[in-house]
């Protein structure tokens, strides 16, 4: 069953994960596109402000991704994202980890410019196995409404 | 990379530029964010993009990729000047990223990075705080991309 807008009250949606990080998937997302000493060498990450080797946090979000996607973003009629509002790193992603996501919807509301869709703004919050915060994030995607997705479907 | 006290309010750095072909978009997007108009051109070309689209933490991570090589290029001039190197701290988050238009396969992106706060650290003394905003530009000009980011900077005395 696809779901729409009407599927988002505001309110907890899911909690999803456990998802395990690597050591080498770390150093290789390290390696493509944030190849700082302190996502990339162990000695240098000891000396560095996170005190440890840790993940870029762009991979700490492209990782969030996924787990929305395969939590519920895979199967929700979404039209993509305008942007993220905000965005915080609390505290650094090491390997091995099994990260927590929770969503939250902070808001819903029917677009004004396109009715036939609605804007859901989301709060996911990337938990550790020990339960520390790792990365708190505010966005809004764009999803289609029931009355839509019927409406193509008979057409 | 410079430090806190050579960097001013306005200061911008061209970061240089990055193409999303279809097979990087798909490999991104395969692993990350695998939405169906991010992986076949097809469905992208149906979705409200009109084409295939890189994940917007695709775009995000190659902007980040940019700016850490324009910091090594960096690195390697005030080294061969005979200069002190300033190694970047983390960053605490970003504000305001835009996905303004989509990013389809072909498209060449120039990225740059304007400084438009600067402060001291109250709880780490050694270490400035900054806020950049990091733009990508495709190839027919129009602005794609956009966030507000945070970093720390370490400050030029700092003990190390």
């Amino acid at each position: 069953m696809t779901l729409t807008f009407e599927d988002f009250p505001p309110g907890h949606f899911g909690t999803f994960g456990p998802r395990r990080v690597t050591r080498e998937e770390i150093l290789a997302f390290a390696a493509e596109f944030d190849p700082q000493p302190m996502h990339l060498d162990e000695e240098a990450a000891k000396r560095s402000m996170l005190k440890g080797l840790s993940a870029s946090g762009w991979h700490l979000c492209s990782i969030m991704m996924r787990m929305m996607f395969d939590g519920y973003i895979g199967r929700t009629a979404s039209l993509g994202s305008p942007g993220v509002n905000e965005l915080r790193w609390l505290a650094p992603l090491r390997p091995g980890d099994d990260l927590t996501l929770d969503i939250d919807v902070a808001e819903a509301r029917v677009s004004r410019s396109r009715p036939e869709t609605g804007i859901v703004t989301f709060k996911g919050v990337v938990r550790n196995a020990a339960g520390q915060v790792l990365c708190e994030m505010v966005s809004p995607i764009i999803v289609q409404r029931r009355a839509n997705i019927a409406a193509e479907q008979a057409g | 990379m410079r430090f806190f006290e050579d960097i001013e309010i306005g200061q911008r750095r061209e970061l240089g530029s990055f193409t999303f072909t279809a097979d990087l978009i798909k490999k991104f997007a395969a692993q990350f964010d695998p939405q169906r108009f991010h992986l076949d051109e097809e469905e992208g070309r149906k979705s409200l993009f009109g084409g295939l689209a890189a994940s917007g933490w695709h775009v995000g991570s190659v902007c980040m990729k940019l700016l850490v090589a324009e910091g090594q290029r960096q690195a390697k001039e005030a080294l061969a000047r005979g200069e002190k190197i300033a190694i970047w701290g983390p960053s605490p988050g970003f504000r305001e990223l835009r996905w303004i238009k989509p990013v389809l396969a072909g498209d060449t992106i120039s990225f740059a990075s304007e400084i438009e706060s600067l402060r001291s650290s109250d709880s780490r003394p050694e270490w400035g705080i900054l806020q950049a905003r990091n733009t990508g530009t495709n190839q027919r000009g129009e602005l794609v991309f956009s966030l507000l980011a945070t970093a720390f900077v370490p400050r030029r005395n700092a003990r190390s």
